[in-house]
């Protein structure tokens, strides 16, 4: 377990270091670079100076070698200067980064609180009129643009009843303060938290019953146990274990969510730093946002491994596990 | 409760078959008309704009914002442009992209999992590991880079990028370049299993090629499973394909597309809360129509999938 957990931390590392280069190249391939703003910023600017800044800047070297001073330097804590924002780039990113967790881990345990009794409800009567709505409610739920719900969500709390703000975020100072910041963050949380219910519970859903046909939930029947007993004591933990690994497998998922929905509410978190970062040719900022969302996304891998080993005594990790 | 009996289904695999079992499946049958009635008055656009006597193009700004009427059934948006015929254009870009980004990256994932899974050892773990990492990726985040980024500087040819068709195809690309993954690994594990199976042995023993034996032994019995992902891929690519036009990366106006049709739609949803609300339900029910026929499409080509795995509606 200890040497595949190593092995599979130094894998996501690699993949890691892989990315920030071609994430690095890709960045360069976006228009403009920053000698070309000073010029848009300066017109006295001449073409020498432009050339002399290139040089300065290290931008007539070519990638690799830029990516080595890059690396070097992010290596010991200098990730530069976000230009957008007119501060380090990681000054910029704390703050996003906290708003961005209170709207993840908030609607992720909103969503989940609705559909795993959701999915355990409709997997216990299956076919039946309940499980047919549960289904339907759960393909709609998937097949929603994302924006779109943000946008309906705007329309009929903000335009029509005129009960919450359309987007924005306000300072949380004072119990008056505190009630106001909570009213900012009530359309995005519920946003999200409806994008997500819907593939959770169809994994739940598909997964009791998997597990209510094995033959030790016949066993537990044939003893006399009580149904709710059944569901609830034996076939619960096991049908468990493949929605768990879904859920870390789907942190990257959840921020792409959250870049989408920050945008349309204009809430002040990572994903529309990335956004901004990217839009407003912050070079800085976009590739170590980007990044930070990479690493993100692989502890998500990576943390849904560990919880399918440490959940199922039955996997071995001994052998080519990979 | 749920007995273990299931009726042995007889080995019938023509198309007449899967048509009536695919008919059996009501939600898909319904979602099938409704996307042959989207596409056919997407293509009819032209038509429907001359039956109707509206110019799409014609700016109207003492007409900005208007209610329906008997001229502009849906109204009119902020440049006084009507709404209906704006949908339909924006219906041929979306199901277009859609359709033509899903059948690229199915064909991608082909060729990548039939390499993988025929030839195996090394070169099947090496591609498979980096199927692995693709998944392993932020898909939105990395998207917009691959849609921000400057083509002149890939050094493209000019007529490529200057078209104005150039964000259309850059879609489809970047769409294709990250959607092959789901396929790919479809396509691999069904090879492994194949090549096992007694007809790829008398191929072989009948000095069949490589090639040949992929092309005429194993892609037709992959038909069905490519067919069933394929159709419930188009509703994520048209999805993917809205969020990136909606935040101004997908396709560009003045080509319309549903996407970007709501881009600002937060701002004028004052004034015309319409706009905001057409464009995204046609997506919602093109979106549900695609994956309901995906389902259905499951049950018909491959109903002991059905029976073996989860029962979803």
């Amino acid at each position: 377990m200890i040497v595949f957990l190593i092995r599979r931390s130094v894998q996501s590392l690699i993949v890691l270091l892989v990315m920030s280069f071609v994430i690095y190249g890709l960045i360069g391939l976006m228009p403009g670079d920053p000698v070309d703003l000073m010029i848009s910023a300066d017109p006295d600017i001449t073409s020498q100076d432009a050339a002399r800044l290139r040089t300065l800047y290290g931008l007539d070297q070519p990638l690799w070698s830029r990516y080595v001073h890059w690396f070097g330097s992010a290596l010991s804590g200098d990730f530069g200067y976000s230009r957008l924002y007119a501060q380090p780039v990681w000054d910029a990113i704390i703050p996003a980064l906290s708003n961005t967790l209170i709207l993840l881990i908030s609607s992720l345990a909103l969503a989940l609180a609705i559909a795993l009794p959701a999915g355990v409800f409709a997997a216990t009567r299956p076919y039946s009129l309940s499980d047919y709505g549960i289904n339907l409610a759960a393909f709609a739920g998937i097949s929603m643009p994302p924006f779109w719900l943000g946008i309906l969500l705007i329309l009929l709390f903000s335009v029509v009843l005129g009960w919450l703000p359309a987007g924005g975020t306000a300072a949380a100072s004072g119990s008056e303060g505190f009630w106001n910041h909570v009213k900012f963050l009530i359309l995005p949380i519920a946003s999200l938290t409806i994008a997500g219910i819907g593939g959770h519970t169809r994994y739940m859903r598909a997964s009791m019953i998997e597990t209510l046909r094995q033959d030790y939930i016949r066993t537990a029947r044939a003893k006399g146990l009580s149904e709710p007993r059944v569901v609830l004591r034996h076939a619960l933990r096991n049908a468990m274990i493949p929605v768990v690994t879904v859920i870390a497998l789907d942190l990257g998922v959840l921020f792409s969510g959250a870049l989408i929905t920050e945008t349309v509410f204009a809430y002040p978190g990572m994903g529309k730093l990335i956004y901004d970062a990217i839009m407003g040719n912050d070079y800085n900022l976009a590739l170590v946002t980007l990044l930070l969302a990479t690493a993100l996304t692989l502890i998500g891998n990576l943390l849904a491994d560990v919880a399918y080993a440490a959940l199922d005594p039955r996997i071995s990790y001994t052998k080519d596990a990979g | 409760m749920n007995g273990t009996f299931t009726p042995a289904l007889p080995a019938k695999t023509g198309t007449r078959w899967v048509l009536r079992r695919f008919a059996q499946h009501r939600l898909a049958l319904v979602s099938a008309a409704i996307i042959i009635c989207l596409a056919a008055s997407a293509v009819a656009a032209p038509l429907i704009e001359a039956a109707l006597g509206i110019d799409a193009d014609a700016v109207d700004l003492f007409n900005r914002y208007g209610p329906p009427s008997a001229a502009h059934p849906l109204g009119t948006d902020e440049l006084g442009r009507d709404v209906l015929i704006r949908l339909l254009y924006g219906g041929q870009v979306s199901l277009f992209v859609g359709l033509t980004a899903t059948i690229a990256g199915a064909l991608i994932g082909t060729c990548i999992g039939l390499m993988s899974g025929y030839i195996g050892g090394r070169t099947d773990a090496v591609i498979m590991r980096i199927t692995d990492g693709v998944i392993a990726l932020p898909v939105l985040p990395l998207l917009i880079v691959l849609a921000a980024i400057d083509l002149n500087k890939l050094g493209l040819p000019e007529g490529i990028v200057g078209s104005e068709n150039a964000s259309l195809y850059r879609i489809v690309a970047i769409v294709a370049l990250v959607g092959w993954t789901t396929v790919a690994r479809l396509v691999r594990a069904t090879t492994l299993a194949l090549k096992a199976r007694p007809f790829v042995e008398a191929a072989r023993a009948q000095g069949a090629g490589p090639i040949r034996i992929m092309a005429r032994h194993i892609l037709p019995n992959l038909a069905s499973p490519i067919i069933v992902a394929t159709t419930l891929a188009v509703g994520n690519v048209i999805l993917l394909e809205s969020v990136l036009s909606f935040l101004g990366l997908g396709i560009q106006p003045p080509i319309p597309s549903w996407g970007n049709l709501l881009t600002g739609a937060q701002e004028t949803i004052w004034q015309a809360p319409g706009l905001a609300f057409y464009p995204g339900m046609l997506i919602f029910v093109t979106v549900v129509a695609f994956n309901f026929v995906g389902d259905g499409l499951q049950d018909a080509l491959d109903p002991r999938a059905r029976n073996r795995q989860s029962e979803r509606v």
